[in-house]
């Protein structure tokens, strides 16, 4: 066999040992994090306290939903904001990303090579540094206790064009250059040719950019009660300590079981784009 | 018939009477006007990314020579900013010192995790290997779930922590945990260290899966007896450019630290026990208003992240060398 290659028992069953102790370490506090959402209230404080659940209910959530109901704006429309955001901004950005992406990666240019280095440098700093004159930006466009300033800055996530970019430089030459031959303009080339080709780097960017709109709070922009995100309405709802503690895991849970799932479907396709990933010398 | 073509005068170019005069900047004018669908393409994306990542940063670094309040005119001050920075500001060398912590602990191991990890997984079966990177990776994805770690090093009796070292006996009462400046730099570490898992650790598999298993196969007949000879001459030098795209991510990730540590340690932390350059540049551009000097923080973060990367791609380079 050839996976069997310089290989030793021994070494292999201490690798192994590895994985499952530090497998576990990951592991435990999601599924610590999942079963508590279904503990009724006698469970959640026993003591010493137990990771997985012995008489599930679904007690929580409806709590979760009687509370949300009570609350001056409705459940629905955190859930709206937060479609809102998380829908534009992922597809909005694949389809920015992947239109920057083509000619960078299948033409050269004026210009081309020092973008894309800046690109390249503006993944090594994180988003932090730039906060303070981005509140000035959004306030000088007049986007401040709007969804745009959430979602217009994503639109332009710099490691989703890095990706895209080294993704579609394996597309075949060949395949752009007939498509020019047969008259296609670029537009169409990007879209008829290009597009369909990268489907495995769509869902990367999908998977990269999804989480992060999701999770997001609405940060220091966003100040209206009925344009706040879910995740700020679930955040609140679990500041509210121990008379909560059951609610605040249903919140949990239903914060983290979405990009899980996105994650398990699209998983193939993201590994298959990482596969490219790599940076040039 | 056939000679009146001799007879008419063909004219004929002269090369050198007229030496063909384009300057650069018509040439340059000429290929941008070539090429204006791809930069007609390209517009959307580098209008927003010019926006608000490329003036910010330009303009961060303006901002940070003088004092601007958001109220009053900014008021041109020099250096000042940057000596008040590293010879006035106490709380700017505690986080400073935390964040290099941060940054020399989680960076490096969260980045050997990450390939330590896709390395093992890589060797198992299709199918245990799509599990056991989904519980490698879900950590990274599932929002901020990072607070189930606020109920396991709860300070009371039912945080999971003291629960399981009352119970053993190896404490008789409760520890505060995120209270404690003893513990408290270690735990935000340990949870970090848990969400980093992310990116780098899936270009990782990724390049593992596309090494050419005929390389290994040659390496074998050139005399490569185990895994660690495999691994140092042939996968690490093959995977070159997916370590180098990991190191990148890894690194500003460890030098951004901030959300884990207020989620667990508070803003501020205990005698400023979990500050760090971030959690500082929060508190003068959001609470103080002190927006000149925290761009001269923001300035500061930045160069030492982009410094650490350029420092990091150079050394990397010599991996398998």
């Amino acid at each position: 066999m050839q996976r069997k290659l310089n290989r030793s028992f021994t070494v292999s069953f201490l690798l192994f040992l590895l994985l499952a102790v530090f497998g576990l370490f990951m592991a435990i506090p999601l599924v610590y994090a999942i079963n508590n959402a279904f503990k009724p209230l006698d469970e959640l404080f026993i003591f010493p306290p137990r990771i997985m659940v012995n008489n599930p209910t679904l007690d929580n959530f409806f709590d979760l939903f009687a509370l949300m109901g009570n609350s001056w704006v409705p459940l629905s429309r955190y859930i709206a904001n937060t479609l809102v955001i998380t829908l534009v901004g992922t597809f909005g950005h694949i389809l920015l990303a992947s239109a920057a992406a083509y000619p960078l990666a299948k033409h050269k240019f004026p210009g081309s090579q020092i973008i894309f280095s800046t690109v390249v440098l503006s993944l090594m700093f994180s988003g932090t540094v730039t906060a303070i004159p981005n509140y000035m930006m959004m306030s000088w466009l007049g986007w401040i206790n709007t969804h745009l300033s959430i979602i217009i800055p994503s639109l332009a996530f710099p490691l989703g064009l890095f990706l895209m970019k080294q993704f579609m430089e394996q597309i075949p030459d060949a395949l752009v250059e007939a498509a020019k031959i047969d008259g296609a303009s670029e537009y169409r080339i990007y879209w008829q040719i290009v597009m369909p080709n990268v489907k495995p780097a769509w869902l990367t960017l999908m998977i990269l950019q999804f989480p992060m709109l999701w999770g997001s709070d609405g940060g220091n922009f966003i100040y209206s009660e009925n344009l706040k995100t879910l995740h700020y309405a679930l955040g609140q709802i679990a500041l509210g300590g121990i008379a909560r503690a059951g609610v605040g895991a249903a919140v949990a849970l239903i914060l983290m079981v979405v990009p899980i799932t996105l994650f398990i479907l699209s998983q193939s396709s993201v590994i298959q784009t990482m596969a490219t990933s790599g940076m040039k010398e | 018939m056939p000679d009146q073509s001799v007879s008419v005068p063909v004219p004929r170019p002269n090369l050198v009477q007229q030496p063909v005069k384009v300057s650069r900047w018509t040439q340059l004018f000429k290929e941008i006007k070539r090429n204006k669908h791809y930069y007609i393409l390209m517009s959307p994306y580098m209008i927003i990314f010019t926006l608000f990542t490329i003036i910010p940063v330009l303009f961060s670094i303006c901002l940070s020579f003088f004092y601007f309040n958001m109220l009053e005119f900014p008021r041109f001050v020099g250096w000042d900013n940057y000596s008040r920075l590293f010879l006035n500001d106490d709380v700017f060398m505690v986080a400073l010192r935390n964040t290099f912590m941060f940054a020399v602990i989680t960076g490096p191991i969260s980045y050997f995790a990450c390939f330590l990890f896709a390395w093992i997984i890589n060797e198992l079966s299709p199918k245990i290997r799509a599990v056991m990177t989904l519980i490698f990776y879900a950590p990274s994805i599932s929002g901020n779930v990072y607070f189930i770690w606020l109920i396991v090093f709860s300070g009371d009796r039912y945080g999971y922590l003291n629960g399981f070292l009352i119970k053993f006996g190896f404490i008789l009462e409760p520890i505060q945990w995120l209270t404690n400046e003893k513990y408290i730099l270690t735990i935000v570490i340990i949870v970090q260290l848990w969400l980093s898992l992310g990116t780098s650790f899936l270009a990782f598999i990724a390049g593992l899966q596309t090494i050419d298993r005929s390389l290994i196969e040659a390496g074998t007949v050139d005399g490569i007896r185990n895994r660690w000879q495999e691994l140092w001459f042939i996968t690490l030098p093959s995977m070159r450019p997916q370590l180098l795209f990991g190191a990148v991510l890894q690194i500003t990730a460890s030098f951004a630290v901030a959300d884990v540590s207020i989620a667990l340690a508070g803003f501020p932390s205990v005698n400023y026990a979990a500050h760090t350059i971030v959690t500082h540049l929060m508190d003068y551009g959001t609470i103080r208003f002190e927006m000149g000097y925290a761009s001269a923080i923001a300035t500061v973060l930045f160069l030492i992240m982009v410094g650490a990367n350029k420092l990091t791609q150079k050394l990397l380079r010599k991996v398998g060398e």
